[in-house]
């Protein structure tokens, strides 16, 4: 081979927003650490069990998604025209070399979790020439053994291999961890070991972060094992791996999660700030904006936006090289619309808080010393709005991602060929009614947006009470002494 | 006040007349649980009570008042909890008391009264009902029966129309009428015992004045023992007989109030006698106490005062001190008075080797004669007067109405004419005191001179030069020559932005001569300035006390370097003693930069230290305006003699009847046609009602519109209230 590259990497659209996000949030993470009242809050977090549980599971999405999102396209064997490297048409990402045995090994359809025979009988020709109608063996699932009825055997078999090696490295995990921990704090194993047990580590809550990455780990192991040989929550109706279905998800939700927020964030804060702070004829105009695009139905306006987009790229077939960038698109565009559907009731808090703090005495200060209005805004009001933005998209990421899977289960949601929770619903709609019923990839959908989901409301709720004043801060009022609290931090500082 | 129960002397523990106590606390310890730390929020209070005894707890903000009357309620937020000592109600332990035993006691044998009327009653439930519903909880009284015990309830407390009045909500009524209801509520069972938890602090003060002669009748007629929760001296000396001082947690001086107000025998009780603003500290600086509150979390090895304390000495430091009982039942908690061997109250006052100059001060500032307004005054020194140089500021009918918009294409309705044509001068290096109650205009006043507010009417002049109609950017080189110092020292710094910032931005933005190190040199002068150390600029305004807090916002007022400061009530949020430390910060740095200050307040006792000229305001105009001390000493205008009278004075003098005033303000809406006070006006004429009287200038160099005054009033003149004091 002529060139050494064996791939070319592709940068989607989403792709570049989420790596964008990422830096975004490592910049807010900076901001967080230099500025004491958020360091406070996130400290807050972190010594809840809940938020440290919660945080643990929401990474492991979050590690799924992003190794999903670095994309490229792998070289042909044989080299196109002019001898150049030719690339194949499919878009790969990292996850999906990781977790190729998933990908690759298709059946032809349906076929239940672990099992080692179709899910439904065929006529097979035997070699003897006959013909019988039996359940015939599967591609892959189980195709090591002799005799599909060993399979239940065997899977305990490795089940329990797989669950052993993952209490061995949850055992590993958490002493490694604890060694550094202790490392860190300069203290002696021992200690470090019973204040963790204990919880009493001050700081950051370490138990919960051990437990939840152990219970993961022992979950995760024995699936591992037995993805080697079975398909463990059975194949789609085209014989793709539900397992990996699910995971090719993840990466979907997330999407769809955290672009809808970075898109309507601008509008909602922008807006909001705006009407609540000039008030007059801009509140006006504003408040009669939204109240407009609040009273249509959203999944209406939605439905026209993605058709709009739809039009538009069927129009311009020439605009995608590979239908992975087609469906990227789709997605982006599906991001746009949920946004601009969205940001109302961001915007709506924003302006009630804007015109809360815009009479507050050190604004008219800042006035009576002529600062600029923008200047105001970002120095004053924008910092104290903060804690209202972070809660609401915390709290706004899970409605999102149920949206995507109403969304696409009505069929306006993401590219038919991109895979989504929302599209695994759909696809296994029609098969509610058939006897035996073909569930798994209903349930697999299922568990694994319930673990997303309740994990992020969970964080959610946690991040709500950490960073909500009235719930941390208690300001001057009533006379039990008030103006003494502040001293006494002073004294300490 | 002649009617005391016990003869004036109101000893505690040492009672002649054998009755039992109705309440006693005994060693009440009460801790509130923090994130680290615990906070003995009350430790070791011991009180009695007697039927028909009223008992004010006196103390500044965080020293455990609210928190030892919430005890004895077992109210306590879920935060905080009673770790020992007893509370004996007739005898029975309260703190012994199964939860539904004590929801009996509450409300029908203590009654409680809050400071905020308009927290404490449900808002979307009609007064009557709400009285009601204390009626049949305790007395299950229901139906008509219970509503005409209501109705009475309302008319004793001296409601007006209080038929009509039961069928409202609250929120139709003003503040002072739902504290009479707050405390109709609190009545309505008979209770042995009515707590009042700074019941009129809230409340404007003629509106007070009605309430605290309520609150005195009520106990006296009805016999109960009242427990009064306060920091202002003038209500304890109006209601109370007896008076325990609080502080840091625990009981310092128990006295009866006549023994009290001749002779605070505590070190605390007379430095708060001392930084109370009267006249004869005009003219030297307020005393002060150093220093603040010491942390409750800990233990303490000797007094808790020791620390701000003149007058400590080796034994403060290292046992606690004792309870001493003096003469005529005073007890206080002070190392001075266990040493030397139980000396009279009004003598001894010093430790036993240091001859202590300011004792003799402090005992002649409060001597019963000197009310702060006393109308038997020198006409002391007036403050140097200034060169009759060109005003600094003029205002000439000034005018801010906000209007009322109604209907769909939202049309002006009407007008709120907060400030209705005000007009005064302020020459450089003076200050002009602007007063009136709550909801006259008198904010409103100061901010739209500073055009925080958009005048709607009138003339502004500053340094000769007409402020009307500049834009944004034409105002800022102006904005450098004058400031503003607000209220609340908790809103008015940004709670995320870093001190020196703070004081940084305004230079910035209007001195952008000065480059970076000019400002950090600056920055660092105006803390010492102000009484900050210098690395006070990098830290957040919530590491601050409400004193100090104050203090940086006059600073952040001081950095563009203006002539002109308008003063908005800079000290009504903050504790007695600390409001002398800002007063006194604020005349030095007036005497040495030459500062003119309009001053804000409702508070005629501020005035008379830092004034030099008062306009006194009504319902968005002036009444009255003209020198301090010849406004202060013979009020022109019935509405300034009533201002005056209302404010609780500690010589316990009772203000004559008629110059107290009745009702409440009218609304700026719809003000009464003719003279705006008449209605409340115990002197009013018929010209009153016809037309709002034109302002006249007095010989005596004072301006009052009012028409006892006015040209054609010439035979008025005689009985005119200035005559008559």
């Amino acid at each position: 081979m002529s060139d050494t590259s064996t791939f070319m990497p592709v940068l989607l659209w989403t792709d570049a927003l989420v790596f964008l996000l990422v830096g975004v949030l490592c910049l807010f993470a900076w901001s967080c650490w230099r500025s004491e009242n958020l360091r406070r809050g996130w400290a807050r977090v972190a010594a809840s069990g809940i938020g440290m549980g919660s945080a643990v599971v929401l990474a492991l999405f979050v590690a799924i998604g992003l190794l999903d999102s670095l994309h490229f396209r792998p070289a042909l064997d044989k080299p196109g025209e002019g001898g150049k490297v030719a690339y194949s048409v499919d878009v790969l990402s990292v996850l999906d070399v990781l977790v190729a045995p998933l990908r690759e090994r298709r059946e032809r359809t349906y076929s239940a979790p672990l099992a080692a025979v179709a899910f439904q009988k065929e006529t097979i020709e035997r070699p003897d020439g006959t013909q019988a109608r039996e359940f015939p063996r599967l591609r892959h699932g189980g195709a090591h053994l002799a005799d599909p009825a060993d399979a239940p055997a065997d899977i305990a078999w490795r089940a329990a291999a797989g669950l052993l090696a993952g209490l061995v490295a949850a055992a590993a995990f958490c002493a490694l961890w604890i060694g550094l921990l202790a490392l860190s704090r300069r203290s002696s194993l021992r200690v470090t070991l019973a204040d963790v047990l204990h919880g009493t580590s001050g700081g950051a809550n370490w138990r919960a972060f051990l437990l939840t990455a152990s219970v993961l780990l022992v979950l995760a192991a024995p699936i591992a094992v037995l993805s080697m040989q079975y398909h463990v929550l059975g194949t789609s109706k085209i014989g793709q791996s539900v397992l990996y279905l699910s995971l090719k998800s993840i990466r979907t939700s997330l999407v769809i999660g955290t672009l809808t927020t970075l898109v309507l964030m601008p509008f909602a804060v922008l807006l909001g700030i705006a009407a609540g702070y000039f008030k007059g004829w801009v509140d006006d105009l504003i408040q009669y904006v939204y109240t407009t695009i609040e009273s249509i139905p959203s999944v209406l306006l939605i439905a026209a936006g993605v058709l709009l987009i739809q039009v538009y790229m069927e129009t311009r077939p020439g605009l995608f090289e590979t239908s992975a960038q087609r469906a990227d698109f789709r997605l982006l565009m599906l991001c746009v619309i949920l946004g601009l559907a969205n940001w109302t009731g961001l915007c709506r808090l924003l302006r009630g808080e804007a015109l809360k703090l815009r009479e507050l005495e050190y604004v008219q200060a800042a006035h009576a010393f002529g600062v600029s209005h923008w200047r105001i805004i970002v120095r004053h009001l924008a910092p104290n709005m903060l804690h209202i933005v972070l809660i609401s998209a915390v709290m706004g990421f899970s409605g999102l991602v149920l949206a995507e899977a109403v969304l696409s289960y009505v069929g306006v949601g993401v590219d038919p060929s991109m895979i989504s929770f929302g599209t695994m619903i759909n696809d296994a709609r029609l098969e509610m009614a058939r006897e035996p019923m073909v569930w798994w990839s209903l349930m697999a959908a299922f568990g694994f947006m319930l673990a997303l989901v309740l994990a992020a409301n969970l964080f959610a709720d946690v991040v709500r009470d950490a960073f909500d004043p009235r719930s941390t801060v208690r300001r001057a009022g009533f006379r039990i002494g008030p103006a003494r609290m502040p001293d006494r931090a002073g004294g300490s500082a | 006040m002649s009617e005391r129960p016990d003869g004036g002397t109101g000893g505690a523990g040492v009672r002649q007349d054998g009755t039992a106590p109705l309440l006693e606390v005994e060693g009440l310890r009460t801790w509130i649980h923090g994130g680290n730390s615990v906070v003995r929020a009350v430790d070791s209070v011991t009180l009695e009570l007697v039927r028909g005894e009223t008992l004010a707890l006196l103390g500044e903000s965080g020293c455990g008042k609210s928190m030892t009357a919430l005890s004895i309620m077992r109210l306590l937020p879920d935060a905080a909890e009673v770790v020992g000592g007893s509370v004996r109600l007739d005898g029975e332990d309260l703190l012994d008391l199964p939860e539904h035993a004590m929801r009996a006691v509450r409300g029908a044998r203590i009654g409680m009264i809050f400071q905020e009327p308009m927290l404490s009653l449900n808002p979307v439930m009609r007064v009557g009902l709400q009285v009601e519903e204390a009626l049949h909880r305790h007395r299950r009284m229901s139906g008509t029966a219970a509503r005409a015990r209501a109705l009475e309830l309302l008319q004793a407390v001296g409601i007006p129309d209080a038929v009509r009045r039961l069928d409202e909500y609250p929120f139709q009524l003003s503040g002072g009428m739902r504290q009479r209801v707050m405390i109709a509520l609190a009545l309505a069972c008979d209770p042995e015992l009515l707590v009042g938890d700074e019941p009129t602090t809230a409340l404007d003060v003629t509106i007070q004045a009605q309430v605290l002669d309520l609150l005195r009748d009520l106990q006296r007629s009805r016999g109960m023992a009242m427990l009064l929760i306060t920091h202002d001296l003038g209500v304890v000396a109006r209601t109370a007989q007896r008076v325990a001082v609080m502080y840091a947690g625990e009981i310092v001086e128990v006295a009866g109030v006549d023994t009290f107000l001749r002779g605070p025998a505590h070190p605390y009780s007379r430095k708060l006698f001392d930084s109370l603003p009267e006249r004869g500290s005009r003219d030297a600086p307020l005393a002060v106490i150093r220093g603040s509150v010491p942390a409750l979390d800990g233990r303490f090895d000797g007094c808790r005062f020791a620390e701000r304390c003149d007058h400590a000495f080796e034994p403060c430091r290292t046992s606690l001190p004792p309870l001493v009982d003096l003469a005529d039942g005073q007890r206080v908690r002070c190392h001075l008075h266990a040493a030397s061997g139980r000396p009279s109250a009004a003598g001894a006052l010093d430790p036993p080797s240091q001859a202590v100059p300011a004792a003799a001060g402090a005992a002649s500032s409060v001597a019963p004669a000197v009310g702060p307004f006393g109308p038997a005054t020198t006409p002391a020194t007036e403050r140097t007067p200034a060169a009759p140089a060109a005003p600094l500021l003029v205002v000439r009918d000034l005018q801010v109405h906000f209007p009322l918009r109604g209907g769909l294409l939202r049309r002006p309705r009407g007008a709120v004419r907060a400030v209705d044509g005000v007009s005064l001068e302020l020459a450089p290096g003076r200050t002009l005191a602007l007063v009136g109650e709550s909801g006259c205009g008198k904010t409103t006043v100061g901010k739209s001179l500073l055009r925080l507010v958009e005048p709607t009417g009138g003339c502004v002049e500053f340094e000769g030069r007409d402020l009307r109609g500049l834009g944004r950017s034409l105002l800022r080189p102006l904005r450098a020559r004058m400031q503003i110092v607000f209220q609340d020292p908790y809103a008015s710094l940004n709670p995320r932005i870093r001190v020196g910032d703070a004081l940084d931005e305004g230079m910035r933005s209007l001195r952008p001569e000065w480059n970076a190190a000019e400002r950090r040199r600056r920055i660092e002068r105006l803390l010492e300035q102000v009484g900050l150390p210098a690395e006070a600029g990098n830290r957040f305004p919530h590491q601050f006390s409400g004193g100090q807090r104050q203090r940086v916002a006059i600073a952040r007022a001081l950095s563009v370097e203006p002539r002109l400061v308008v003063c908005d009530e800079p000290t009504s949020a903050l504790d007695v003693s600390v409001q002398a430390q800002i007063l006194n910060l604020l005349r030095s740095l007036q005497q040495q930069m030459g500062l003119a200050y309009l001053f804000i307040t409702h508070n005629l006792g501020v005035v008379d230290v830092v004034a030099d000229e008062i306009a006194v305001m009504y319902l968005g105009r002036i009444v009255e305006r003209g020198p301090v001390r010849t406004v202060l000493d013979a009020p022109a205008h019935p509405y300034t003699r009533a201002l005056l009278s209302a404010v609780p004075r500690l010589d316990r003098d009772d203000a004559p009847a008629e110059a107290r005033i009745a009702g409440d303000p009218p609304s700026p809406i719809d003000p009464p046609a003719g003279c705006h006070f008449r209605q409340r006006c115990p002197l009013a004429l018929s010209a009153c009602a016809q037309q709002y009287p034109a302002p006249v200038a007095l010989p005596d160099g004072r301006v009052v519109a009012c028409h006892l005054h006015g040209p054609g009033a010439g035979t008025h003149l005689a009985a005119g209230p200035a005559d008559r004091r």
